[in-house]
């Protein structure tokens, strides 16, 4: 495999330290112990919300009360199966997924040939074109939110996933065609000269060159553009005022305003609402990391 | 290169006008193949622009546009020409003024003790130690939560009876300590600080964490045997080269700063009595409760030409140096 490395400067840095098994001489001993203490620390301030909210919601009330940091005894799996059971949760999380698909897919594929234009033609007014697109990583999304929901009701796109799933997109152009534009670029020329002269189309150099040949980039844009989709509140916000529409992040905060007198229940719903954004950071870790620091920095 | 570097293949069907002659292209038919160009590249293009321009740019403009009317947002179009007074209402607003004085302080908060606890972190974490790669994953793990999860829950934690805050204090004998800590005015702000540094530390953490890894180690070995001591190999070797980094983290932590909503909405709505409002919350109370579009739009307004100002003020002025390429990253894209 011979996928190129869009940031030259990485490549050989990250390749370059041998893992010594040895250590450095020093005062180690002490100084591990004081290490771990450390994180150990910040570890605790993690974990304990998390846990407090995965044990709180096998609790009832009068128990959170009376035995806050102790196992629950007894447990009451209801409060989590109650929630399990209700359609509404499930609705939510379905609606979820098909939004974040949905905006996913087309924010990638628009952006990868508008990355594809911007990194592999040269024309007129180029550069502006990229610095408009680049701008964008600094407009608030807060400040376009008003015109956006008089834009929508004009349209009745109010209570249509598309009134969510087309402003996300546009809204997470910048980052992708950043970063796809870097990694197109890097791709050596003569490949797709190669396919030229056996007769591809611009199109078919595209399709049937590019696009295989970034799927690693591919990867990692849609990981992030799923987790912005998935985590968005403001937006689903304004634009959802029907609960059948609703995403995870409404159904949390709705949960919360209509029982908040029962602490372990709503501790269960969050619980919940947490597994499949931890499920897909456990599954999508590196392209995470990747993709968010790759796009700080190119930013 | 002036041409499309796609389109300067030879034609492979023949040109009714230049059949006879292949060898000889003609004013004309380059003119052709330059449109034909010009297609492709903005048959590549507009999807995104038309989307981007319609969703992103011109609701700013229209926002600019609405921010001069006095305008309920029901139906039509606004009428009510007031020219400035939205702004002039709102730079003598106290609710605005809490705003910027809140953003300041969440800003400064972060500035020095969130990044700097990040940087710590990273460091340790980069050092050879056991579990170090579990560490990472736990520490980055509250980034992926949505900000209005982390805040229902953190809600509930420092709720004032039940809450898990207060219980810790009473368990430990602190109980003088105890407090409505989002109800609570002087406590509010730091209660929120502390929800974020929960959430977004391991996020700069990981931003260092690559920064950090792209700095040979000979550098600090270098040093070392040079006879600069940990801090003074911190102090002068990586801490200049994390530069790029720190600089970085910093700006998205304003940017993120001045548009922060989704946290505060959930955790207070900005409460108690405006103590915790940011300026998108007070924007989306005009905009979306009390029907007022035109001084809501006069907010964003001033939220877009802050970030503006901030942004160009800071890529002018403090990371001229990152050229680009330049800026250090892990960038390991496979």
């Amino acid at each position: 495999m011979s996928s190129p490395v869009p940031s030259p400067v990485a490549g050989p840095a990250a390749g370059r330290r041998p893992d010594r098994r040895r250590r450095p001489a020093g005062p180690s001993r002490a100084k591990g112990v004081s290490l771990h203490l450390l994180a150990a620390t910040l570890a605790v301030f993690v974990l304990v919300p998390l846990v407090f909210a995965l044990l709180g919601g096998f609790k009832d009330n009068a128990q959170l009360a009376s035995n806050p940091f102790g196992l629950p005894a007894p447990w009451h799996p209801e409060n989590y199966t109650e929630v399990l059971a209700s359609g509404s949760f499930w609705r939510q999380i379905g609606n979820s997924v098909f939004i974040a698909l949905a905006t996913t897919v087309l924010v990638v594929g628009l952006s990868a040939m508008a990355a594809f234009a911007f990194a592999r033609f040269a024309f007129r007014g180029r550069e502006v074109l990229f610095t408009i697109f680049t701008a964008g990583l600094m407009f608030p999304f807060a400040v376009a939110i008003l015109p956006l929901f008089v834009l929508m009701r004009t349209f009745g796109l109010l209570d249509n996933p598309l009134g969510v799933i087309l402003v996300q997109a546009a809204f997470g152009l910048p980052m992708t065609i950043i970063i796809l534009r870097g990694f197109f670029a890097a791709i050596p020329r003569e490949v797709e000269e190669a396919a030229v002269i056996d007769g591809c189309t611009p199109f078919g150099v595209f399709w049937r060159v590019l696009l295989p040949m970034a799927r690693p980039a591919l990867a990692t844009v849609s990981v992030l553009a799923i987790v912005a989709s998935w985590n968005n509140f403001f937006l689903p916000l304004a634009v959802f005022n029907d609960p059948d529409w609703w995403t995870i992040p409404l159904g949390v905060q709705q949960f919360q305003g209509q029982y908040s007198s029962d602490i372990a229940r709503t501790l269960a719903y969050v619980v919940l609402a947490m597994v499949p954004a931890l499920a897909f950071y456990a599954v999508a870790e590196r392209h995470l990391i990747s993709g968010l620091t790759a796009g700080a920095t190119k930013g | 290169m002036t041409h499309p570097a796609l389109t300067e293949r030879p034609e492979k069907r023949a040109q009714p006008g230049a059949g006879p002659r292949p060898g000889l292209p003609r004013a004309a038919d380059r003119r052709r193949r330059r449109l034909r160009g010009l297609a492709t590249i903005a048959l590549f293009l507009l999807p995104a622009l038309v989307l981007y321009g319609l969703l992103v740019l011109a609701p700013i403009a229209i926002a600019a546009y609405t921010s001069l009317f006095r305008w309920n947002g029901l139906g039509g179009r606004p009428e009510d020409f007031i020219g400035f007074d939205n702004f002039t209402r709102l730079f003598a607003s106290d609710v605005f003024h809490g705003d910027l004085r809140n953003g300041l302080i969440i800003i400064v908060l972060s500035l020095t003790i969130q990044l700097p606890l990040a940087l710590g972190l990273a460091l340790l974490l980069n050092q050879r130690m056991r579990g170090r790669a579990v560490y990472r994953l736990m520490f980055f793990a509250p980034y992926v939560l949505s900000e209005v999860i982390t805040g229902v829950l953190f809600s509930l934690i420092l709720s004032p009876e039940a809450g898990l805050a207060n219980q810790i204090l009473r368990a430990v004998g602190l109980e003088e300590l105890e407090r409505a800590w989002l109800a609570d005015p002087s406590t509010v702000l730091p209660a929120l600080f502390l929800v974020m540094t929960w959430k977004y530390f391991g996020f700069y953490m990981i931003l260092f964490l690559a920064g950090r890894q792209s700095i040979p180690r000979e550098l600090g070995e270098a040093a070392a045997i040079d006879g600069a001591t940990p801090w003074k190999q911190f102090r002068y070797v990586t801490l200049p080269l994390l530069g790029p980094t720190v600089r970085i983290a910093a700006f998205l932590s304003i940017i993120g700063t001045i548009q922060l909503f989704d946290l505060v909405w959930v955790l207070t709505a900005g409460g108690p009595d405006h103590a915790s409002e940011t300026m998108a919350v007070t924007m989306f109370q005009f905009g979306f409760k009390r029907t007022q579009i035109g001084y809501a739009s006069a907010i964003s307004v001033v939220m877009f030409v802050l970030s503006m100002i901030f942004a160009l003020a800071y890529l002018r002025f403090v990371m001229r140096r990152d050229t680009r390429g330049a800026v250090t990253t892990m960038g390991d894209h496979r």
